[in-house]
């Protein structure tokens, strides 16, 4: 049972790792997007440092939405998708590992250049550890319910805007408390609940959309 | 031909039978809705107190708060629907979301729209980042989402299969969003007034109120009714039955 | 054996063929054939499972297949129009992980094998973009090679940009099948010797 999700998880990262520009295109948009804002806003430092968690978190967002794509639409092409499914292994075992790749090859190099972005609106190191940590869980949600989002888009034509449409609505919930989770630091009140309830919809998120996603890949391979 | 006929009596819960039962039905309800909407406004306009507070303004409430009932209502009936069509792979089901989908948007629009010129006078601005308001355009994304996935999908199978997932995610992440935005607004805002609690309730205000929600349901029943006959026409097309259905109104015209 | 009853099939909104009734015991080589745009393609989809049936249903050794789905599955090797083959990975590669993918223990050495059996054996290690489309489709059907024990073979097309002398061999690889009790269902446009009695159904029968 494990094999499949293991050699699907080990296929994908090897897939990311030859195909490295796509992280880095990835990356450099995260960066491009939250660098935008000082000239949008002006570069007053009272007021980056207010908007910092809420921007890093939208450009986070961003960049994971534009990525999704890759989740399955090359399996789709290419018909692998089709032989996953004929697998006699439960699909929600290898749907979690595409999706978990997504978030390694995403995510995670996201959460590894936040500090950097961070500094640009002079954050505070404290409030940058929270940061990272409401990016490290929610950003599971993301790629989770994302990855229902690139299931149920497959194939069709303008699906990268229809994607948008689908899933944008459903992360506001973690772009609330993601970017709430840093203010509430700074305001005093501690930002442990917010953490918290990140975590829970990671998990919930977690025993729910893989099964969403199998049900989605299913239909749109018949 | 004859196959064809057999296999449509498979798929939908006989549709040649729930054709004519809707086209019968439909026109009752449209005219409830229509008596139900005359009263509800004669009461909310001219048999209501003017409010003490924001004087003639609040009257909008009686448009406003059955729309966004009903906005709401709908999208858990569509969920409630793709559930029933996801267990026992019935047609009529997704065709009875679809149908309701257009409804529930216009529903939520009317409760944006009226929202903003309650608004004005009361806020000193259309638009507010309120709990409700906010949540009420988080679900008309939700409505938009919905359609346009079901219409970017050429196949009407996959169509009805891939608009019943994303209603059910839809319907999981609703309170979500209801109470992050709350929450959220809590934090940023303060207390605003809120739409539904401003007037202290006079027994003839909420009954102007109830009879209108009354309407908004009687209208949407008859227009889904209407809407799932048409679908049903399309999508059965090449059976004879609705071969004799479109001679009939050829006569007929 | 594999049992079809009363099968229909739907595309968009138009029926394809219907009442489509087919077994197939062990041993068998059935070859499912009618002119394009009949649903061949439809029928091998709805028979391995990947797409449900208007109407009627597939039973494999007496269950139904959406009933006792990872059993099936365990038993059936369907390779479709798609090469199922990811570019940027070698043929070896991307033997290896379909294998996988199926529950099929296959080391190195038995997919290399299997790869110079099909006559890809130099380019194993190439990424399978350099591939030309005969070479591609080689690639899915070396997995015929790591099947043996897959009893029920679903194959669309299997012969399309073969050479002269690798339809011979893919010939002889499924008569071998057969012989062993396994069970092939196919569809292909060309005239392929085979040893093994071929049954062909024609479809054009069931069309709506």
């Amino acid at each position: 049972m494990l094999s499949v999700f293991l050699e699907v998880l080990r296929r994908d990262l090897l897939l990311a790792w030859r195909n490295r520009a796509d992280v880095l295109v990835t990356l450099a948009f995260f960066t491009i997007v939250a660098c935008l804002f000082p000239f949008g806003v002006g570069a007053e430092p009272n007021l980056l440092r207010t908007i910092a968690p809420g921007v890093l978190w939208v450009a986070a967002l961003l960049a994971t939405l534009l990525s999704l794509h890759r989740v399955f639409s090359q399996d789709h092409t290419d018909g692998v998708l089709e032989q996953l499914l004929l697998s006699p292994e439960p699909p929600v075992l290898w749907v979690l590992a595409k999706v978990l790749a997504h978030w390694l090859t995403t995510a995670v190099p996201l959460v590894i250049a936040a500090p950097a972005l961070a500094l640009l609106f002079d954050m505070t190191q404290s409030a940058t550890v929270v940061l990272i940590l409401s990016l490290l869980l929610g950003t599971p949600i993301l790629s989770l319910l994302g990855g229902v989002g690139a299931a149920l888009t497959l194939g069709l034509r303008g699906g990268g805007m229809l994607l948008a449409l689908l899933v944008l609505p459903l992360f506001v919930p973690i772009l609330i408390f993601g970017a709430g989770a840093v203010d509430a630091y700074l305001s005093g009140t501690g930002a442990s609940a917010h953490l918290m309830l990140l975590g829970g919809g990671s998990l919930a998120a977690l025993a729910l959309a893989p099964w969403a996603c199998a049900a989605a890949l299913r239909i749109a391979v018949e | 031909m004859e196959s064809g006929q057999r296999f449509s009596l498979f798929r939908y819960a006989a549709p040649n039978v729930f054709y004519p039962l809707a086209g019968r039905l439909a026109p009752w309800f449209a005219a409830a809705a229509v008596a139900f909407a005359l009263v509800g406004l004669y009461l909310g306009f001219f048999v209501a107190p003017t409010d003490a507070v924001q004087g003639e303004v609040y009257r909008v409430i009686f448009i406003h708060v059955p729309a966004a009932w009903m906005s709401m209502f709908i999208y858990l009936i569509m969920a409630f629907w793709s559930a029933i069509g996801v267990v026992f792979n019935t047609r009529l089901s997704a065709m009875m979301t679809q149908a309701l989908a257009p409804t529930g948007a216009m529903f939520c629009f009317v409760a944006l729209w009226t929202g903003a010129l309650w608004g004005r006078p009361t806020w000193g601005a259309y638009w507010v980042w309120d709990a409700r308001l906010t949540s009420q355009l988080l679900l008309l994304f939700l409505y938009f989402g919905f359609m346009a996935l079901t219409r970017a999908i050429e196949d009407p199978r996959r169509a009805d299969k891939a608009g019943a997932i994303l209603a059910l995610v839809g319907a999981v992440n609703v309170p979500v969003i209801y109470f992050s935005v709350k929450w959220w607004n809590t934090l940023h805002q303060g207390a605003s007034v809120s739409l539904t609690k401003a007037p202290s309730m006079a027994t003839t205000m909420l009954m102007a109120m109830l009879v209108m929600a009354l309407a908004s349901w009687a209208y949407t029943i008859a227009v889904v009714l209407w809407r799932v006959r048409s679908l049903i026409l399309e999508r059965e097309r090449h059976t004879d039955w609705v071969g004799e259905v479109l001679e009939a109104k050829g006569a007929q015209a | 054996m594999l049992e079809v009853t009363e099968l229909a099939c739907l595309r968009g909104d138009r029926m394809l063929f219907a009442d489509v009734a087919l077994t197939v015991r062990p041993g068998e080589l059935v070859r499912i054939a009618g002119p394009n745009g009949v649903g061949k393609t439809s029928l091998l989809r709805l028979l391995c499972g990947l797409a449900m049936p208007e109407h009627g249903q597939v039973s494999w050794k007496g269950a139904r297949i959406d009933r006792a789905r990872e059993a099936f599955h365990r038993d059936t090797l369907y390779l479709g129009h798609a090469a199922a083959l990811n570019d940027l990975l070698s043929p070896l590669e991307n033997l290896r992980f379909a294998a996988a993918c199926h529950g099929l223990s296959a080391d190195v050495g038995q997919s290399e094998l299997a790869l110079e059996r099909i006559g890809l054996g130099p380019q194993r290690d190439l990424p399978a973009k350099v591939l030309s489309q005969g070479q591609r489709r080689r690639v899915g059907l070396a997995r015929l090679y790591l099947s043996e024990n897959v009893p029920l073979w679903i194959l669309d097309e299997p012969f399309t940009a073969l050479d002269v002398t690798a339809v011979r061999d893919l010939a002889e690889w499924l008569d071998a099948h057969c012989a062993r009790g396994g069970m092939v269902v196919m569809t292909t446009h060309q005239d392929v010797p085979f040893a093994t009695p071929m049954r062909t159904v024609d479809l054009a029968e069931s069309a709506c």
